[in-house]
């Protein structure tokens, strides 16, 4: 290892508390328990370490070291050496503010919890006292003693409902909050009236109930949206991409954000561009794939400027940088995403939709309750008090529980086939679309080249060749390497750059790269430039490879059951027509076109829009970004483009397309099941509404119908989760090829290697 | 009845102070792995050998 491989690791270290320096790092390859101690003993065995804590449901690691850690970057290799890959990261400020954000509620619902049990013991006993031999003083002394815990209670634990009621209400809107803490504020304020006056009954139970409820049905949804935000950290942790920069004449590895315009920076063959640069010196010839979708590669020399994303293929260029860092995007792209932005007709939530209705009738109903009482000849009191019961007892518990609880389980459902969802109402979005829009490259085929003619060649040619190949960074080569799977590289291989590589075995020499350096014809093939050759020759045995970009092993079968599910599907392409047209038809989609620019991927998407359609949007590269974020709803793998990734509203991992199939099966099994739980929510209303109204609601009915109805909801929703033959295609399991070993994972760029499989060894368990 | 002067109080005070147990074991972040806490418990790194 030279110095110009320790990548400097400074902008992810903070000082700690007690002087010491700490740093949170992604850990890839951690599957079972065992990970956490042999992780923890062997980076607190370097001399200098402080503290070294895994945490294994984020799957992340926390150190702190003194001074007396020399070279802090030693971590790294000390992971490596027991098999771990390690990749340091800083926590996203939206991790930050949700995590701090799910404390604030489980703190509310550990203060609602304890509040609502010792006030329904007391409640309880007056219950069971009123129809025995209670005294008026024992109950109002309970009642008051249950008003003591309840009013501090639920004014620091109704915090999550009152914030946000009131904010809809200054802004003259109406959500679900709003009847809710109308709801809790009326029952305790009358239960503190009717204590007063020494009534039989009071509400405070009722009051404390709803919350505690309504908080566990809000903490949950926190812990599943807190577990998929930590999994995007990790994966973005894992794509950082790194930089050769020139600092006088030393090369040295820093993290591509780091980079100015105007600095000099290398670029070796298989590695990605960092940024945004004109070529000063070298040729090669570059993928731009991921940037606009085609894939036949451009060959550059200096003077021509390269983009931030491209993969190099055969030379070492040097550049310079003219647009740094995370600015790296071209400009036409930037003005359409912000157009395609603000274009989006934002769609109303269900549950916001199901408040709009909800709140005014039981509003009126409750308005309707105190007049008709009143007409009738009931005393104010009287009436007042049958008014607010009425609230209570519609006060939504079930219907505020009816979508999130659908929605926790059913991420809980998508995270466990691949699928992190970047919006919360994305299901029902997914649920609604009815036509799909896939992107070509790295969408429907996969993001990296593999050997189509695998099949037609001896397999211990195949294999020693893979072996060679592992060897070399070059991407043809790193595609043959591939099929090697988990066998040890060659001893003494040599690289000749621009050549091949060759190493000694067997006292002949193997040789893999050029023709020319084969000895061997050049393969003319018959689909011309969208396949490459790679040539193999180990004495008389020789091969020549086929890469090319193939299909995802699941694309055509997942294609069929999107078909079979109703979808209108088109395919909308950057690349040539030459080159969408057999994907096409190997699919069986006939609606395709390919050479299109991302503006008139728009105008298409736009024109569908027009016509009624709502649109799920499938992409990866730069291009597809505005088109993504144009459409009613979207997915990305998780190999695209990080702009194009967070236009997405989830992503999914690994190397099948079924979890496009999966997302949109659950989604639209959620949808039914939240429409049930609000229906299931208005007949309960149905059945306690007119016995409210009749001024028979006790607090224990109360007590009753409001966990009946929430048990009800809660068990309907958790059905979003039992096993659909359809959505399980897919399953994330824990990829051997992370825990290869140090030899092999030292051998290939975090970058060049295939970033979707990483992405699935790093979440890793699949029953989490 | 007189004996509930005792007991209210005395079911209250034991009830706050599991409240208070609990908030203080979420504070001192024994709550942010609760996976990890799972499998802590059977190593026995704390054994000498």
């Amino acid at each position: 290892m030279t110095a110009a491989d320790t990548l400097d690791i400074s902008p992810y270290v903070k000082p700690e508390a007690d002087g010491t320096h700490g740093m949170d790092v992604a850990v890839e390859g951690i599957t079972c328990g065992a990970c956490i101690g042999r992780i923890e003993q062997a980076v607190k065995s370097l001399p200098g370490v402080t503290e070294a804590r895994v945490n294994y449901t984020n799957r992340r690691l926390h150190v702190a070291w003194s001074d007396a850690l020399e070279e802090p970057a030693r971590i790294f290799d000390t992971l490596q050496a027991s098999g771990y890959r390690g990749h340091p990261f800083v926590p996203l400020r939206a991790e930050q503010e949700e995590a701090a954000e799910a404390r604030k509620l489980t703190r509310c619902l550990a203060v609602a919890g304890f509040a609502a049990m010792n006030v329904m013991l007391l409640s309880v006993s007056v219950w069971s006292g009123n129809v025995t031999d209670i005294t008026p003083e024992t109950r109002d002394f309970f009642h008051w003693a249950s008003a003591l815990i309840a009013l501090p209670a639920a004014a620091y634990a109704g915090q999550p409902f009152f914030t946000s009621a009131w904010a809809a209400l200054r802004s003259g809107q109406l959500n679900m909050n709003v009847p809710i803490s109308l709801g809790v504020i009326l029952a305790l304020g009358m239960s503190v009236v009717e204590t007063a006056n020494h009534a039989r009954e009071a509400y405070f139970d009722s009051a404390l109930m709803l919350l505690f409820f309504l908080l566990v049905g809000r903490a949950a949804d926190h812990a599943m949206r807190r577990k998929t935000r930590a999994t995007a950290g990790n994966l973005a942790a894992l794509r950082v991409e790194t930089a050769h920069r020139f600092d006088g004449g030393e090369l040295v590895r820093v993290l591509a954000s780091t980079l100015k315009v105007g600095d000099r920076v290398l670029v070796k063959p298989g590695e990605r561009v960092p940024a945004d640069g004109d070529i000063i010196g070298g040729a090669s010839e570059i993928d731009e794939s991921l940037i606009t979708g085609e894939t036949a590669r451009r060959p550059v020399k200096s003077g021509a400027r390269v983009y931030a994303g491209s993969l190099n293929f055969s030379g070492t260029l040097t550049l310079r940088v003219t647009a740094a860092g995370g600015s790296a995007l071209i400009d036409e792209i930037e003005k359409l995403l912000e157009k395609a932005a603000s274009a989006k007709s934002r769609t109303r939530r269900l549950a916001d939709r199901a408040a709009r209705i909800y709140a005014p009738i039981v509003h009126t109903t409750a308005a309707l309750t105190l007049a008709g009482w009143l007409f009738a000849g009931a005393s104010v009191h009287d009436a007042i008090i049958t008014a607010i019961a009425v609230l209570i007892i519609t006060c939504p518990c079930a219907l505020a529980l009816a979508i999130p609880a659908v929605q926790v389980v059913a991420s809980g459902a998508m995270f466990r086939r691949g699928i992190i969802l970047n919006a919360g109402d994305a299901i029902e979005r997914l649920a609604e679309a009815d036509t799909i829009v896939f992107d070509k490259t790295g969408t429907l085929t996969l993001p990296e080249p593999r050997v189509v003619n695998a099949a037609d060649i001896d397999a211990g040619v195949l294999q020693a060749a893979a072996r060679l190949a592992q060897s070399s960074h070059h991407p043809l080569a790193m595609a043959l390497a591939k099929e090697a799977g988990s066998t040890a590289p060659f001893d003494a291989v040599t690289e000749e750059p621009g050549q091949g590589v060759r190493a000694l075995v067997d006292g002949v020499e193997m040789r893999l790269g050029s023709a020319g350096f084969c000895e061997m014809p050049v393969f003319a093939g018959a689909n011309g430039e969208s396949v490459s050759h790679i040539y193999f020759r180990h004495g008389e045995r020789t091969a020549a490879f086929a890469i090319a970009q193939s299909l995802r092993p699941d694309a055509v079968e997942t294609v069929q059951a999107l078909r079979d599910l109703g979808f209108d599907l088109h395919i909308l392409s950057g690349d040539r027509n030459e080159a969408v047209a057999p994907v096409a038809e190997a699919l069986g989609i006939s609606q395709w076109l390919g050479g299109v620019n991302p503006a008139e991927k728009i105008a298409f998407i736009e024109a569908l829009k027009a016509q009624g359609r709502r649109l799920l949007m499938v992409g990866d590269g730069l291009n597809d970004a505005p088109s993504l974020a144009a459409a009613h709803v979207s997915l990305s793998p998780i190999s695209a483009a990080d702009v194009t990734q967070a236009q997405a509203d989830a992503v999914f991992l690994g190397e099948r397309l079924a979890p496009v199939a999966g997302a949109v099966t659950i989604a639209r099994k959620a949808r039914r099941l939240m429409i049930e739980n609000l229906w299931l929510a208005a007949i309960y209303n149905l059945i306690a509404v007119p016995v409210a109204i009749a001024g028979l609601v006790t607090p224990l009915i109360a007590a009753l119908a409001m966990s009946g109805s929430s048990l009800l909801v809660t068990l309907n929703a958790l059905r979003a989760n039992i096993k659909n033959a359809d959505a399980d295609a897919v399953s994330i399991s824990a990829n051997p090829r992370a825990s290869g070993g140090p030899g092999r994972t030292k051998a290939g760029s975090p970058l060049a290697r295939g970033r979707a499989e990483d992405a699935a060894a790093l979440v890793a368990r699949s029953d989490a | 009845m007189n004996v509930i002067i005792y007991l209210l109080p005395l079911a209250l005070g034991l009830g706050l102070l599991g409240l208070f147990g609990f908030l203080w074991a979420l504070k001192s972040g024994q709550y942010s792995d609760m996976e990890g806490a799972a499998y802590r418990v059977l190593s026995d790194d704390d054994v000498e050998k």
